[in-house]
């Protein structure tokens, strides 16, 4: 991993997409690193089109402003690539993450002025598969760690493990079925 | 030595209150503080503290509750915002001029209007001349640490203060970030125990508190106050002594960053000192003698101490987060150019207001400043002092 990775997120309201950046922070900071986890917050309603970025860093992190170059960005909402340029600032040795069922030959024609990789996921699919409801930001996580190679794949699970105890106290039953959502979108990520 | 945590601000500073127990908790929710309240009511539920939290109806009362618990020598915190100060007014002058050292955990963000939620310093900067001690924090850390040093200072038999700790709405308050967290029993006993010498419990003392003072005492009751205030300065530097033997951490009235050999320098508060550093890191590897000083203790103002560390510059720019829309420059400019012209330090000084209602102050934004200092540096030509940095043209 690089000295510092800066990772933005584009999703809608409503699905997770600063949740996922939080828990991001969560699992980064378990292995030993600095990091930042904060939603840019707007006029938030349901289905608005929202930020949330990370910076993770070997060293204390001082900076406090948004990310404007960022090494990874997250799309948990492939509707957002027609109204929000995701592709803003993004470096071309980092790499765009999208939840879509399009091809990567589809995006690459919705991203004109990008150069760089592409990674798509169904995390419908998967999530509608582990979990019977859509939580897009579940398997988005799983993707990011996968992509960035943030930390290792076993201990990234191992962590989250202990994350979803916390954060579903008070419902278990869904931890299983999260857990299969990382698990599967480890593997389907391309 | 320290819990190695990840917290957001507003986590930051429900552990310190937590760790703190005070007696009493009166707050109203308002945004970006709102989280404070809503977690130490979780601490107060689950009986984590035995604090009596008082869920009140507006800030105005949230404030009156704060000053009878004082008032009674009970130990009061509360937790606010922008309009939710605003509404506080009258009643935070009653709490300084009473000399009840309360303790205020500010968020800052812009007072409307038009309405907006972000971050910036017109709440703080509308109370800057109501006695209360103001200290600011960079990030959750230093907003937990300020916290846990706030009743000693405030409390101080000398002071008799409240105090307010600042930190940077959504940009820290929501931020999550690493921290070193004190243990609990630690964070008990350097806090100790409130031991008012005057209250209104004490059936042995009977006393008034807040009745009429006319022309015969006003003045002198107001002279007590600043000398009260000039008192904190001292007090302010012990308690940051003993804090840093407990954790290591260094505290003053400000941190100078690369000050030594500096030639150009920014003043600034808060979460834009972090940014400000990684400029200066930068400049300093291109060769260019730059350095920050961030202010922590605003009130009292450490006037002598910041002439003295501003007075040999080439250039200086003071960054104010709220435009005091007087025609003559920011509030933290005003206090830092008299200092200077006080001590007889005439460096070349321009007021930069950015960052009004959340614009996001930049990397960009900063080297933009520190290049303009560099220009005033060498010709020494200052055309116009009063500037802005982020502003759309």
């Amino acid at each position: 991993m690089k000295d510092l990775i800066e990772i933005r997120w584009h999703g809608r309201g409503g699905q997770g997409a600063k949740t996922a950046s939080l828990l991001l922070a969560d699992a980064a900071f378990n292995t030993g690193k600095y990091i930042q986890g904060f939603p840019e917050y707007g006029p938030e309603r349901m289905g608005a089109p929202i930020t949330a970025y990370n910076r993770i860093s070997n060293e204390p992190i001082r900076i406090h402003s948004n990310i404007y170059e960022p090494d990874y960005v997250v799309v948990v909402d492939d509707t957002l690539l027609e109204s929000v340029d995701v592709t803003a600032g993004l470096k071309e040795d980092g790499a765009i993450i999208i939840n879509t069922t399009k091809t990567k030959d589809e995006i690459k024609k919705l991203l004109p002025n990008y150069n760089g990789s592409i990674y798509t996921i169904d995390a419908r699919k998967i999530s509608i598969e582990a979990l019977g409801k859509y939580f897009p930001n579940t398997p988005m996580l799983a993707a990011i760690v996968k992509v960035s190679g943030i930390m290792d794949e076993k201990q990234f699970l191992e962590d989250m493990k202990g994350s979803f105890a916390h954060k579903f106290a008070k419902k278990p039953e869904v931890i299983e079925g999260n857990m299969k959502a990382l698990e599967l979108a480890l593997a389907e990520i391309n | 030595m320290g819990i190695r945590e990840r917290l957001s601000g507003n986590e930051a500073v429900a552990t310190a209150m937590k760790q703190i127990n005070p007696d009493v908790v009166a707050a109203f929710p308002i945004t970006p503080s709102t989280e404070i309240p809503q977690y130490f009511s979780t601490f107060v539920s689950n009986g984590t503290v035995d604090t009596e939290f008082v869920a009140v109806e507006s800030e105005h009362s949230a404030m009156s509750a704060c000053i009878g618990a004082e008032a009674a020598g009970g130990r009061a915190m509360t937790a606010t915002s922008a309009n939710g100060l605003s509404y506080m007014w009258e009643m935070i002058y009653i709490a300084s001029s009473l000399r009840l050292p309360i303790v205020m955990s500010l968020v800052n963000r812009a007072v409307s209007g038009p309405l907006n939620i972000h971050n910036d310093h017109s709440d703080a900067m509308g109370v800057r001349d109501s006695g209360w001690i103001m200290l600011f924090s960079e990030n959750n850390q230093e907003a937990y640490d300020n916290l846990v040093m706030a009743h000693r200072i405030a409390e101080n038999k000398d002071v008799l203060l409240p105090l307010m700790v600042c930190q940077d709405g959504f940009i820290t308050s929501h931020s999550i970030e690493n921290i070193e967290l004190i243990e609990d029993d630690k964070v008990k006993e350097f806090v100790g125990k409130y031991n008012p010498e005057h209250y209104l419990l004490n059936a042995k003392e009977p006393i008034a508190i807040g009745p009429l003072d006319v022309q015969h005492y006003l003045f002198e009751h107001k002279y007590q106050q600043a000398e009260a205030m000039r008192n904190a300065k001292k007090v302010i530097l012990e308690v940051a002594k003993d804090f840093e033997k407990m954790t290591g951490r260094k505290y003053s009235f400000f941190e100078e960053y690369k000050m030594e050999d500096a030639e150009i320098a920014v003043v600034c508060m808060n979460s834009t000192a972090g940014t400000t550093k990684t400029v200066v890191d930068d400049l300093r590897n291109k060769g260019v003698k730059a350095g920050m000083v961030k202010v922590r203790v605003f009130r009292p103002f450490p006037a002598e101490e910041i002439a003295l560390v501003l007075g040999n510059l080439k250039a200086v720019a003071i960054m104010d987060k709220s435009d005091s829309l007087n025609a003559a420059g920011g509030a933290l400019f005003e206090d830092v150019v008299s200092s200077m012209y006080v001590a007889k330090k005439q460096v070349p000084a321009v007021s930069y207001v950015y960052g009004i209602g959340g614009r996001d102050t930049t990397s960009k934004d900063i080297e933009e400043v520190y290049t303009n200092l560099q220009e005033i540096a060498k010709t020494g030509n200052i055309d116009n002092p009063y500037r802005y940095v982020g502003l759309r043209k």
